[in-house]
């Protein structure tokens, strides 16, 4: 019983400990400069030998294993490869990234050799005696218990998110493009330069100030169109005198339900200027001529694309604020009505506060997501129509562009590049989000 | 007798309102089926309700050689389940640590979630597609199974992170003087009481790679390894209108039972989500 609770609390069984007084010479700053030396000295100079070989092992297994492998890297980030022909600049490039990764993490595990060499010997030199072999397996399995829980999941996501994250933020400041890449040509770090290409050669200029400002009218039109439609549903269909309510529940989230990628293919078919179902079975027949140019006509495309969004968006707006109207209690409502608001007055002074209140983040989240809303974009017009004069298509947003500029014309560089503002200009958004939740703040106060 | 006819009037315009969004939501729905009945392979001679509907290419899809239907079903069942699989147990073992213990790193790794959380997945795709080349893992569904798990870890995280934090950390440590460790905790304690919270993350998980386009279509380049989104696409992308009454019935065949799940399940889902999303 009593041992477990040292185990439990392992910092406390030190500090208990020091109360018998058993001054020992023992010199901190021998430790912690032993350690700095070589890790695993300092532990051995506190005679913990098995902590201290194993700590010796690790280092010596680093500098063997990894040795080579981080002095290639670091050079070959800073160089990016000297011998055309030879060196591949990318593998270059990534074997530096993965270098600077582990050099993290071993000056992490050298500071923390450091720090363990040197509280332990303050510790022995006031007479802290340490456990032995086998109590101090336990206490360490017990302390780094929670490390092997978290290293899969952080190897992975350091390999599939981290990583990636780095080496596109680096292939941004490199000439990499259909016309220079390895392993034919050596890639160089050419700085900003393909950020002021984009706002000063003329052909990336217009593109990206065309594209941005559509991205940014998609964004804003789209997701208040979904949002405002999804409020007016979610405030008819919560009217006591309507009947039915699940039947037109049910039907009004239905475009939720079903896959997007789906439904947004449909669509696709049925504005097409030839076959489709809206221009030979409505505008046709209604209006007469030969339909509207829904997919050859940028202006009719951003029309169409934005009622599409509306479509497929506006459902979980309104399942959100169904929940959200319901929570709503009668009583202030009840007193409106006998101070004599208008319904105007009690929707602008009750309703609409209270529900925005409850749902800003989600709503602000509805934003961002059709900031990078790739697959309506691509899926329904391949972000086409064209448009002279521009390397992107006319409804095409930062996103779709950044893949027609990696996957079609192979300008890694520029994509990347590209790829860097979206991601600043959703962080600014994100941050302001994360700053009202809760979990963020309560995390902020450990 | 005024005001009551106003009313009347009111829900009579209420109900117009909603008959007109029922057109427009079913609209798509019953001309995608129509199209799917229809017999001939050709958009041009197509009505709304075909004149002679078969199931003509519902059974092309399952029976014919030339179909990849069942594979590509096969490739989504495997990426979207091992997906939801591991994604259940990389996120709990790492809620569980963020939520439980304390660590060196702990306060970093909040932070760097959240990071991470900011910025698209899509912004490193180019990278993505050039480090799974190097290592060899183009145009596998290892590769794509690998991407998709790392990426939600963030999110997930969190998510989970919440949700354990509302169990009383009262259980664990009775457990513990019981004598239970690490693992008997996590596994009798945690996970039985989390299930709720594990069973949203399994389904965004599965629901995630099973509709997603753009990242199958950056990694898978053989049509044997396509998924099912990136298959029926391919369909209509080859050529249009020769094939979209297949790619009708294929959707529809895949659309119908998810879309049936989804209106089953949509009111835990945002229950999870306000939950989560309105608690400060």
């Amino acid at each position: 019983m009593l041992e477990r609770e040292k185990v439990v609390d392992n910092s406390l069984s030190e500090k208990g400990s020091i109360n018998k007084p058993k001054p020992v010479k023992h010199n901190a700053a021998i430790a912690t400069i032993l350690s700095i030396i070589f890790a695993g000295f300092g532990q051995i100079y506190n005679r913990r030998f098995f902590k201290g070989i194993i700590f010796i092992i690790l280092e010596i297994a680093f500098i063997i294993s990894c040795g080579d492998f981080i002095n290639l890297g670091i050079w070959g980030i800073r160089t990016l490869g000297t011998i055309q022909g030879v060196d591949h600049s990318i593998f270059l490039l990534v074997y530096g990234l993965i270098s600077i990764i582990l050099l993290v993490f071993v000056v992490a595990f050298y500071i923390l050799n450091v720090k363990d060499a040197r509280k332990q010997a303050t510790l022995i030199a006031q007479g802290w005696e340490p456990p032995r072999l086998r109590e101090s397996i336990r206490i360490g399995y017990d302390r780094s218990f929670v490390y092997w829980l978290t290293v899969p999941g952080f190897a992975l996501l350091i390999f599939t998110v981290l990583l990636p994250l780095l080496f596109a933020i680096s292939l941004a400041f490199t000439n990499y493009d259909l016309y220079n890449s390895p392993p034919k040509n050596l890639l160089d770090w050419v700085g900003i330069d393909n950020f002021t290409q984009l706002i000063t050669v003329p052909i990336w200029k217009d593109t990206f100030f065309s594209v941005f400002s559509w991205t940014i009218i998609w964004t804003l039109v789209a997701t208040s169109l979904q949002i405002i439609l999804g409020l007016f549903l979610a405030l008819l269909a919560n009217d006591s005198r309507i009947k039915f309510k699940k039947l037109i529940r049910t039907i009004l989230i239905l475009p939720w339900a079903v896959p997007g990628f789906v439904s947004i293919l449909i669509f696709a078919a049925m504005f097409n200027n030839d076959f489709g179902t809206i221009n030979r079975d409505i505008i046709i027949p209604l209006f007469g001529g030969d339909g509207i140019p829904w997919l050859s006509d940028p202006l009719y495309t951003r029309i169409v694309l934005i009622v599409i969004q509306t479509w497929l968006g506006y459902p979980f707006i309104f399942a959100l604020f169904s929940g959200v109207l319901q929570s709503v209690s009668k009583d202030w409502y009840e007193a409106a009505e006998v101070d004599g608001a208008t319904r105007w007055q009690k929707f602008r002074n009750i309703t609409l506060p209270h529900v925005l209140f409850a749902t800003a983040p989600l709503l602000i989240i509805q934003y961002t997501t059709n900031f990078n809303n790739f697959n309506v974009i691509y899926l329904f017009n391949e972000g086409g129509p064209a448009v002279q004069g521009q390397n992107a298509g006319g409804t095409d947003i930062l996103i779709s562009w950044v893949y027609k500029l990696t996957f079609e014309t192979n300008n890694y560089s520029m994509a990347a590049a590209i790829s860097l503002i979206i991601g600043l200009l959703v962080s600014i958004f994100a941050i302001f989000q994360f700053r009202r939740t809760s979990s963020f703040k309560q995390e902020g106060k450990i | 007798m005024n005001s009551k006819m106003k009313s009347n009037l009111e829900v009579a315009g209420i109900y117009l309102i909603f008959a007109f969004m029922a057109v427009i939501i079913i609209y798509p729905i019953v001309w995608a089926i129509g199209m799917s009945l229809n017999s001939s392979t050709s958009f041009y001679s197509s009505t709304i309700i075909p004149e002679n509907w078969s199931l003509v290419h519902y059974k092309w899809l399952f029976t014919d050689p030339n179909s990849d239907y069942l594979l590509w079903y096969k490739n989504s069942m495997i990426v979207s389940g091992c997906s939801a699989v591991f994604s259940v147990i990389m996120t709990s073992l790492v809620a569980y640590a963020f939520s439980r213990y304390n660590f060196v790193g702990k306060k970093t790794g909040l932070y760097t979630f959240l990071i991470l959380q900011m910025f698209p997945a899509m912004m490193a795709m180019v990278a993505l597609y050039i480090l799974l080349n190097l290592v060899g893992l183009l145009d596998t569904l290892t590769g794509l199974i690998l991407i998709y798990v790392g990426g939600q870890i963030p999110f997930n995280a969190w998510l989970v992170k919440g949700y354990l934090d509302t169990i009383p950390r009262e259980l664990d440590e009775s457990a513990k003087i019981d004598g239970a460790g690490h693992m008997t905790i996590f596994l009798r304690i945690i996970i039985p009481l989390a299930k709720p919270i594990l069973a949203v993350v399994a389904l965004f998980n599965f629901m995630t790679p099973l509709f997603d386009f753009l990242l199958p279509s950056i990694i898978l380049q053989s049509s044997d390894n396509y998924t099912l989104a990136l298959g029926l696409f391919n369909f209509i992308n080859d050529q249009f209108s020769n094939n979209f009454t297949r790619f009708a019935a294929g959707a529809i065949l895949i659309a119908a039972p998810v879309s049936v799940l989804y209106l089953f399940l949509q009111r835990y889902l945002i229950t999870g989500l306000t939950a989560g999303g309105t608690k400060g």
